[in-house]
Parts: C-alpha cells; sequence; structure tokens
C-alpha cells in the first residue's frame, strides 16, 4: 500500500506545526522521517494514523482517506506511538489478545498469531509477566508485537529505538528492516546513523516543512560540491603557512583545526581541487607535507545545515 | 457491538486485576447491609417486609461509589498516552465511550445481583411486594447509568483522576440532591423543570414501584447525553 500525502497542514493554535507538507511512500520502501525535535515528525504520524485530524490537506493509505474511511485505514496500519504507551496493568498475552480481537483477527487465528508475535519479537520468556515488570527493551518488543499482529501492510513507528541501549537498537533495527521488506514503513527519529541504517530514503522535515527528500547518498552529495581536505603541514611559523594557503587560487577557506598542531581545513572553490595546488606550496616554501586527507560531508552536516537556518 | 464487548471486557478485567472492583463489592455490600438490616431506619425498624431502607441507602453508596470507578476510565488512558493507541485501531468514539460504560455497568450489575440474598431473606420474613422490589432495583439500575454516564464525561475532561472523581460528584450533587431542594423554593414552570430534573423524583417513585414512562425516559436521556457529550470530546482531543 502507498502512502500519499497531499498538502498537510496542521495548526496547534496559532502555530504551524505541519505546514503544507507532500510526499509518497511506495510499497516496500522504508521512509525515514528526521528532524530536529518539535520539527512536526509526530503530528504528521498521528494524521496519517488518523489520531489527528489535519486542518488542511489530506493523506490517502492505499486508496482510503483519512477523512472518508478511517476506519479502513486503521485495519491496515500498525502504529508505534511516541514513548510507546501500553496498558502497564495487563500481562503481555492478555494484552496482545486484545489488541489482536480489536483488529478483529479470527478467533481460531487470535491464538497463532499472538505466538508468532511472541517469538517474531522474542518475547518467549516474558509472555506472562505484567506489562510493567519488563525493562523498557522489552516494552518496546511488545509494542512493535502489538502493531503488527494484524500483519498490517503499512508501519508507522515514532522513534522506534529511543531509550534502548546499543544491542537492542540493533535488534529492532534488524527486525524492522526483516519485516519492512514486504511492507511501507515510515520510521521517524532525530538519530542519523539509526535512519541511515534502516532506510531506502530521507525525508528531513524542519518547523513543519520538507527541507530534504532522498537516499542517505544523494542527501550527501547534494551539500558536498566542495572539496574539503584536512592537510598537516610541518616546519614553518602556522600563521604564514595560514596566510599562504589562502593566498591559492583554488581555495575556498582555510580554518585552523583546533588543538592539532599546524593542521588546516581547507575548502576549496566549487568544482575545483587544490591538492596539487597545496603540494606545490609545500615544495616552494620548502615546509613538509605529512598529511592530507579528504573529509567526507556526515549526513550529521547536511542535516545541521538544512535545520539550522 | 464485538468492539464494544472486547472493550469492555478489557475494563472489566482491569477492575478486578486492581482490585478496585472487590473493594467497591465488599464496601458496598457492608454499607447497605449495615443500614439495611443493623442499624438506623432499617428493615427491623421499619417492621415492614420492604427493601425501602436498602433501596434509600443504596441511591447514596453508589453515588458515592460509581464516580470511584469511572474516574480512571478515560483520565488514565489520557496521562499514559493509551488513548493514542485505542484509537488508532478500528474503533469508533462511539464503541469505546459504550464500552467503558458497560464495563462499569455490568460491575454494578454484579454489585446489585449480590444483594439479592436481601431480598429472599426479607421475602421469608413477610409478604413483600414483589413488583416493588423489582422496580426499585430497575430504578437503581437506571440512577447507576445516569452517574456512570456523568462520571465518563468528567474522565473525559481531565487527565487527573482526582478532578474527575471531584468533578463528577459535583455535577451528580445537582441531579441528587440540589435540583429538588432549589424546586422547593420556585413555584411553577422552574419548579417543575428542577423538580423534573432531580434523579430522586424519578428514583423515589420507582423504589415505591411505579413505573412511568416518564422516568425511563428521563433517566435513559440523562444517559445518552452523557455519552454523547464524552463523544465530543474525545473528537476535540482530535482537533
Amino acid at each position: 500500500m502507498d502512502i500519499v500525502v497531499e498538502n498537510l497542514t496542521k495548526k496547534y493554535g496559532a502555530q504551524k506545526a505541519v505546514d503544507n507538507i507532500s510526499f509518497k511512500v511506495k510499497t516496500g520502501e522504508i521512509l525515514g522521517f528526521l528532524g530536529p525535535n518539535g520539527a512536526g515528525k509526530t503530528t504528521t504520524m498521528k494524521i496519517i494514523t488518523t489520531f489527528l485530524t489535519p486542518n488542511d490537506g489530506n493523506a490517502l493509505v492505499g486508496n482510503f482517506s483519512i477523512k472518508d474511511d478511517p476506519e479502513s485505514i486503521r485495519k491496515n496500519i500498525g502504529y508505534l506511538p511516541e514513548n510507546n504507551p501500553l496498558y502497564e496493568d495487563m500481562p503481555v498475552i492478555d494484552y496482545l489478545r486484545f489488541v489482536a480481537e480489536l483488529q478483529q483477527i479470527d478467533k481460531s487465528k487470535i491464538n497463532d498469531r499472538i505466538l508468532e508475535m511472541v517469538n517474531l519479537c522474542g518475547l518467549e520468556g516474558e509472555k506472562h509477566k505484567k506489562i510493567n515488570e519488563l525493562s523498557k527493551g522489552y516494552k518496546q518488543r511488545v509494542g512493535l508485537a502489538q502493531a503488527l499482529i494484524h500483519n498490517p501492510e503499512v508501519l508507522i513507528l515514532d522513534e522506534p529505538t529511543s531509550g534502548l541501549d546499543p544491542n537492542q537498537i540493533v535488534e529492532i533495527r534488524e527486525l524492522i528492516k526483516k519485516i519492512g521488506r514486504e511492507k511501507t514503513v515510515i520510521l521517524s527519529s532525530h538519530i542519523l546513523a539509526e535512519v541511515e541504517a534502516t532506510c531506502d530514503r530521507i525525508l528531513i522535515i524542519n518547523k513543519g516543512k520538507i527541507v530534504a527528500d532522498g537516499t542517505a547518498k544523494e542527501l550527501r552529495k547534494q551539500s558536498e560540491g566542495k572539496e574539503i581536505l584536512r592537510v598537516k603541514i610541518e616546519d614553518g611559523d602556522k600563521n604564514e603557512i595560514f596566510k599562504a594557503l589562502q593566498e591559492v587560487s583554488t581555495v575556498g577557506t582555510v580554518d585552523f583545526i583546533p588543538n592539532e598542531e599546524n593542521t588546516f581545513e581547507i575548502q576549496s572553490k566549487p568544482e575545483l581541487s587544490s591538492r596539487r595546488e597545496i603540494f606545490k606550496l609545500c615544495v616552494d616554501k620548502k615546509w613538509v607535507l605529512t598529511e592530507m586527507s579528504f573529509v567526507e560531508t556526515k549526513l550529521e552536516d547536511v542535516f545541521r545545515n538544512l535545520t539550522m537556518n | 457491538m464485538k468492539q464494544i464487548w472486547t472493550i469492555a471486557g478489557r475494563e472489566l478485567r482491569t477492575f478486578f486485576d486492581s482490585l478496585i472492583a472487590y473493594i467497591m463489592l465488599i464496601a458496598f455490600l457492608g454499607f447497605s447491609g449495615f443500614f439495611t438490616w443493623l442499624y438506623g431506619a432499617d428493615v427491623f425498624y421499619v417492621k415492614q417486609a420492604s427493601l425501602q431502607s436498602f433501596f434509600s441507602i443504596a441511591y447514596w453508596t453508589l453515588f458515592f461509589f460509581i464516580p470511584a470507578l469511572t474516574m480512571r476510565l478515560f483520565a488514565e488512558e489520557n496521562r499514559s498516552g493509551t488513548i493514542e493507541l485505542l484509537l488508532t485501531k478500528p474503533v469508533t468514539d462511539w464503541q469505546v465511550v459504550v464500552g467503558k460504560f458497560l464495563s462499569t455497568l455490568i460491575l454494578i450489575l454484579i454489585a446489585l445481583a449480590l444483594t439479592l440474598p436481601y431480598y429472599i431473606t426479607v421475602a421469608n420474613l413477610g409478604s413483600i411486594d414483589n413488583g416493588a422490589v423489582w422496580s426499585g432495583y430497575l430504578g437503581l439500575i437506571l440512577m447507576s447509568g445516569v452517574y456512570i454516564a456523568i462520571g465518563i464525561f468528567t474522565s473525559s475532561v481531565s487527565n487527573n483522576q482526582i478532578v474527575s472523581y471531584l468533578l463528577a460528584l459535583f455535577i451528580g450533587i445537582f441531579f441528587q440532591i440540589i435540583f429538588s431542594m432549589l424546586a422547593g423554593n420556585f413555584s411553577g414552570m422552574i419548579g417543575e423543570v428542577l423538580n423534573y430534573l432531580s434523579v430522586s423524583t424519578h428514583f423515589d417513585s420507582m423504589s415505591r414501584g411505579v413505573i412511568d414512562s416518564k422516568d425511563l425516559v428521563y433517566f435513559l436521556s440523562i444517559i445518552f447525553m452523557g455519552l454523547i457529550m464524552t463523544e465530543a470530546n474525545i473528537e476535540k482531543k482530535r482537533l
């Protein structure tokens, strides 16, 4: 099932939490929803899951519109809300049964489905415990299990790995990847590494607007364009070197790298390379070039560039 | 309909798992039993084979107990955020509201069913007006419905259980006693309206064995109003 979001706007009072957003997610795609806190990720997800109604615009899941047929959408969506709210006083099995019944799974199949979910999410040893006795990681698995129990075609996961330890994060990511092959998944996060590791496509949203859309590679390329070098030059006065570097014709900006002697970060002018020029400069001045390496633009930088202004 | 029972069933299980149900049953049976059999205007003092004394004490105990049962229903879901999970499942808001209403009503029915031995005992003491007993029980069920509906509404207003308990008592006390007190001070139209609004007017006639369609309409419409307002309140959260 595809998800189509059209000109969605949601206001809280005078403030626009989501401002005229449109995007599409195709079946089998895992979309990472990225943005600083308060950017409108959660609100958008709440609208798609029919919990909130938008002020303007529409969202379609498959052929169902959130306006005309919210109940069909709810049947086809598995949703893990932010902070993973659960009925804490219920045992895991009872809770899963309750959700299965609400999802109108055939009575004869409910037990099988519950067992399948328990196995898939690794809840075997915990299934008879009350949810409030579980650790955070296991609670998260219960949250995932309840989202998956009716085998939905669409999964909406709001910060699925927040608060987990590194091992659990890896496990949950693997689980999402495994499940995500046949499903449409939207996953939100403010952790870049996570989105990069799990998602096919990334959507960066800031102040309610989409600021970037593409694969991790594409996003990185967008902001690359300029060559960034890390250079260490010895046997010379650093201020003198700094000045000389600035005068090289292909060099855009030069920065000292703090706490490292005679090391500089050099950004070339667009589409130009300064490697040869720097080498020649060192030969002319009899300085010793001990290090020269590319600095790869990190997704972090892309993210910061896009969301800081 | 199945969805409603699923929700009602879960709520009912929570009542029993959290001991609320047992505490409520024991306290209700204790209070009503004490005043029906042992103290005050009890059965032996009145010297009539009637459950009047039970009905008038149950009228007050239920008034205080019901908000304690309903205060959790939505307030807790709002506080913990589980409301978001519930409302993104394939259920309508109305089904959620009715499911929660029924769960509490069923608990009250259990409590009232456990007082049937009173009826049997009194019936053995003298000739009892069976019609009055059944209409009295029906009155208790309907007035419970009214306070459950009010309690559910106040629970949906807040995410603090104490606030919703007190608010339910505050709204409830008007129906319970204040409307009928005020009715005494007004003559004519206003007096009649206030009198009609009071639960006690309708309950008293039912506990004496008079079932009037006017009373049924009154109880059912207040219950319906309470549930509609709760639904509207949930709808509002989505905006």
